[in-house]
C-alpha cells in the first residue's frame, strides 16, 4: 500500500489524471468541491513524489496551470490498485 | 489503518471520478426526444416543399432554401439538446461545461463539418439525391466518435444512422423518408430509451 495514496483526495486526483491527459487547477477544484489550499497542498505532496508533473502557462494575463500525471505517477498508482484488489480479494 | 469498507469507498471513488472527469455524462434523454421532433418536422417541411415545388416559378433557389432548411433545424436541435443537458447537468450537480464537453463537443463536430461541407459538394455537383443518405453517414460517424466522450449507448444510435444511409443511398427515391426516421424517429426512439433508464 502506498502511503501518498491514502488519502483520499490525492487517490481521486490521480485516478482523474490517469484517464485524462491533462487537467487545469480549477477544473479539478470543481469536480472535486474544495479549498484552493487544500487542493495544493495535496497537489504538492504528489508533485514533491514526482508522480505528477505541473505546467504553467499564460492565457492572456492569468496563468494557467495544468497538471498531468507521470510515469512514475501512473505506476505507483497501478500498483496501489493491485494491492488494494489482493486485500480485498484476501477477506473475501 | 484503513479498513476493508473504506478501500471499497475508494474504489467507488475512483470509479465515479474517471468516468466523470473523461466523459460528459448529463447528456438527457430528453435531448434525443426533442431532436427527433425537429428532425420529423423538418423532414414533413422538406417533403411539402418538393412536392410543390413543381407549382412555383423556378427552382434556382432551392439549393439556398435547402440550405437554410438544414441549417436552421440543426441550431434548433442543438439548442433543444444543450438546454436539457444544462438542466440535467444541474440536477445531478454536475458541471456543464468541463474538458469533457470540450472532447465531447470538437469530436462530434469535426466529422459533422466535414459532412456538411461534403453535402454543400454534393449540391454544388447537382448531386441532391445522395444528399440525404450523406447526412445520416456522417452524422452517424460523428455519434461514433463521439461515444467516448459521453454515454456509451450512443454508439448504437451512431451505428443506426450508419446503416440507415447506406440503405438511403440504396432506394435513393426515399431519401426523405430515410432522413425522417433517421433524425426523427430513431432520436425518439433512443431519447425515450435513455430517459427510463438514466433518469426515471
Amino acid at each position: 500500500m502506498n502511503k501518498v495514496f491514502e488519502n483520499r483526495v490525492r487517490l481521486t486526483v490521480m485516478s482523474i489524471l490517469t484517464v485524462n491527459d491533462s487537467m487545469d487547477f480549477n477544473s479539478l477544484k470543481n469536480m472535486l468541491t474544495l479549498t484552493d489550499g487544500n487542493l495544493a497542498t495535496h497537489i504538492a505532496t504528489l508533485e514533491k513524489k514526482k508522480y505528477i508533473k505541473v505546467e504553467k502557462e499564460f492565457v492572456g494575463r492569468k496563468t494557467l496551470t495544468t497538471y498531468s500525471a507521470t510515469q512514475a505517477g501512473r505506476k505507483a498508482f497501478s500498483e496501489h490498485i493491485d494491492a488494494m484488489e489482493k486485500l480485498i480479494n484476501q477477506c473475501k | 489503518m484503513a479498513t476493508i469498507d473504506d478501500r471499497l469507498k475508494d474504489i467507488s471513488e475512483i470509479r465515479s471520478m474517471m468516468e466523470q472527469s473523461s466523459k460528459f455524462l448529463s447528456l438527457s434523454g430528453l435531448s434525443g426526444i426533442s431532436a427527433g421532433i425537429v428532425g420529423i418536422a423538418a423532414a414533413v417541411i422538406a417533403q411539402y416543399f418538393i412536392d410543390t415545388a413543381g407549382t412555383r416559378s423556378s427552382g434556382s433557389n432551392d439549393a439556398a432554401y435547402f440550405l437554410i432548411g438544414s441549417i436552421l433545424t440543426l441550431i434548433v436541435a442543438l439548442s433543444f439538446a444543450a438546454y436539457f443537458s444544462v438542466r440535467m447537468a444541474r440536477k445531478k450537480q454536475l458541471p456543464f461545461w468541463s474538458s469533457a464537453t470540450k472532447s465531447l463537443l470538437v469530436n462530434l463536430f469535426i466529422p459533422l463539418a466535414v459532412g456538411g461541407l461534403f453535402c454543400l459538394i454534393l449540391v454544388y455537383h447537382h448531386i441532391l439525391f445522395l444528399i440525404a443518405p450523406a447526412m445520416l453517414i456522417f452524422y452517424g460517424l460523428a455519434l461514433l466518435n463521439t461515444s467516448k466522450y459521453t454515454l456509451k449507448e450512443i454508439r448504437y444510435l451512431g451505428m443506426s444512422e450508419i446503416c440507415l444511409g447506406l440503405l438511403a443511398s440504396i432506394w435513393v427515391q426515399f431519401g426523405i423518408v430515410f432522413w425522417g426516421i433517421g433524425f426523427g424517429i430513431l432520436h425518439i426512439a433512443y431519447g425515450t430509451f435513455m430517459y427510463f433508464k438514466y433518469e426515471k
